[in-house]
């Protein structure tokens, strides 16, 4: 499905991530983890297309390498970025309308945001109010649903749970076991590793711009271990 | 009575006027951070179309209008294709520079193929008319200009909130990349911002022709550089800052002159500014600044 073969990013001069490899099969849930500045969001960056790097990436074997961001997305690579960046100026609808905009089906667009919020009854009753109103949890289901709404081949998630409450947290790790079980391509970027391994099929642990061990995801155990692991790593 | 009524209508179109030209600054500075002081020789540019076609072709007012407005969408969305695309991640002042630099450029490619005299184009002076609304003496052209500017407000309104592009261009004034990262086309936002904007300085000429009955190089930059102080006022870079700005510098405008003594006539432009001032100490951003960081939740 998703391949990266020898990937570096670049923030101005700085080489943040130094040749990873990696792959995403269809259907299937792999968690990047890592600390702060292991190089997991300039990796989805990268995958997007909107930071400089070098290297392959290819989607059902097509280079997507030298393609603009939203010609990028219409191949099918959604991402629900970190820090959600909903459209807090635009209603709970719009933001969803947005994440469709580039589908010509209205009727299929319509019944998609309809599901949405019998999903997730929260955002129905708040469907014309200022998404900037919204908890953050709330924030967070409309970003994912939003990149959903474009039925998109991979779904890229880069930190949903920072800074959410631990019964949120779970609700959100919830959709995506969900969505994974309904055979959604996803590629999850997590500093929450428990959470993150259990609704993985595969794990790379990722330091310092490169990837540091990868394997099926029970390997990893329940995780626990693995944020020791990491936080040495870290130090 | 009538005195206040006929005022009332003179500072509704001078405020028209205003409002509908700070939209066209306002759009594009939303989405782009560009604050495009090439918007007055888009309506010079109008002017000058007006004058030739209106000449050679036709003399149809119908078609001569549409002609404008068509001209000055051309032109904008021109602009932005050869002056702006190249500068659209670049700094807020390189961006103000080259907007600057357009507008010399237009300003003295009109003064060596024109002349730097009014070229005449009375073709729409018919739109200015002088009717008795019972005992109100009134300009055609005053009410034209206040129907068509609401009709303009009602109309971007619709769009902004209706269609996707519209709502693209609403998102994108806040976060343009992830607008990017849900698949719309960044140059297709930008030019459909710069269509707007030229649309709105088109139906601008057509009253400022409709008053003026000339074109002449430095036409559109008077009124560009009031608008501009409107977006200011109301607050840079929200649309609706910009038609409230638009309308308190018209009634601000109306009402010194107005108010003050004949023999202080000529200081009514500056106890304007001085208001404004005044409002600005008052709201630093202006009245309706956008509330950037209102609800954002990480």
């Amino acid at each position: 499905m998703l391949e990266v073969a020898g990937l570096k990013v670049f923030h101005g001069p700085i080489e943040a991530v130094h040749g990873i490899d990696l792959a995403v099969g269809q259907g299937t849930c792999v968690s990047l983890l890592g600390p702060n500045g292991a190089g997991k969001t300039s990796t989805l960056g990268a995958i997007v297309g909107s930071v400089r790097h070098e290297g392959a990436i290819r989607l059902d074997g097509r280079d997507l390498g030298r393609m603009a961001i939203e010609d990028r997305f219409r191949e099918g690579i959604a991402l629900c970025p970190e820090g959600r960046r909903i459209f807090n100026n635009l209603s709970v609808h719009d933001n969803l309308r947005m994440g469709a905009a580039t589908r010509r089906d209205a009727k299929g667009v319509a019944a998609d945001i309809d599901d949405w919020f019998a999903r997730f009854p929260i955002l129905g009753e708040r469907r014309d109010q200022s998404a900037g109103t919204l908890s953050g949890g709330e924030q967070q289901m409309l970003a994912i649903a939003r990149a959903l709404l474009s039925r998109p081949r991979i779904l890229l998630l880069d930190e949903p749970s920072l800074g959410l409450a631990p019964l949120i947290i779970r609700q959100v790790f919830e959709l995506i076991a969900e969505l994974r079980r309904d055979g959604m391509t996803i590629l999850l970027v997590e500093q929450n590793a428990s959470a993150a391994v259990e609704v993985s099929d595969r794990v790379y642990v990722m330091a310092n711009g490169v990837i540091r061990r990868a394997g099926a995801a029970a390997e990893f155990g329940d995780g626990s271990g693995l944020m020791d692991e990491l936080t040495g790593v870290h130090a | 009575m009538d005195y206040a009524v006929q005022q009332f209508l003179n500072a509704l179109s001078f405020g028209a006027e205003y409002a509908l030209i700070a939209l066209g600054l306002a759009i594009v500075f939303s989405i782009m951070g560009l604050v495009n002081f090439a918007h007055g020789e888009v309506i010079a540019f109008g002017g000058y179309s007006l004058a030739v076609v209106g000449t050679i072709l036709t003399g149809n007012p119908l078609i001569l209008m549409g002609f404008v407005l068509l001209a000055c969408v051309a032109v904008a969305v021109l602009l932005e294709k050869v002056a702006f695309r190249t500068v659209r991640d670049a700094d807020i002042t390189t961006g103000l520079l080259t907007a600057f630099g357009v507008s010399i450029i237009l300003q003295n490619v009109f003064l060596l193929l024109g002349s730097p005299r009014p070229v005449a184009a009375t073709q729409l002076i018919f739109l200015d008319r002088t009717l008795w609304l019972g005992p109100v003496q009134v300009s055609s052209l005053q009410i034209y200009e206040t129907v068509a500017t609401i009709l303009a407000i009602a109309g971007l309104g619709l769009f902004l909130t209706r269609s996707n592009l519209g709502i693209a261009m609403r998102a994108a004034a806040r976060d343009f990349e992830m607008v990017r990262l849900c698949g719309l086309r960044a140059n297709r936002v930008v030019s459909g911002a710069f269509a707007i904007s030229g649309l709105l300085a088109g139906l601008a000429c057509i009253f400022i022709m409709a008053r003026r009955g000339s074109a002449a190089p430095h036409m559109g930059f008077d009124p560009v550089l009031t608008a501009f102080v409107a977006c200011v006022v109301g607050g840079f870079g929200s649309l609706p800052g910009a038609v409230l700005g638009g309308f308190l510098l018209g009634f601000l405008e109306v009402g010194m002159l107005v108010l003050l003594p004949q023999s202080y006539g000529g200081l009514a432009r500056a106890a304007v500014f001085a208001m404004v001032a005044l409002v600005l100490i008052w709201r630093p951003d202006g009245i309706l600044s956008p509330a950037s960081e209102k609800g954002d939740k990480i």
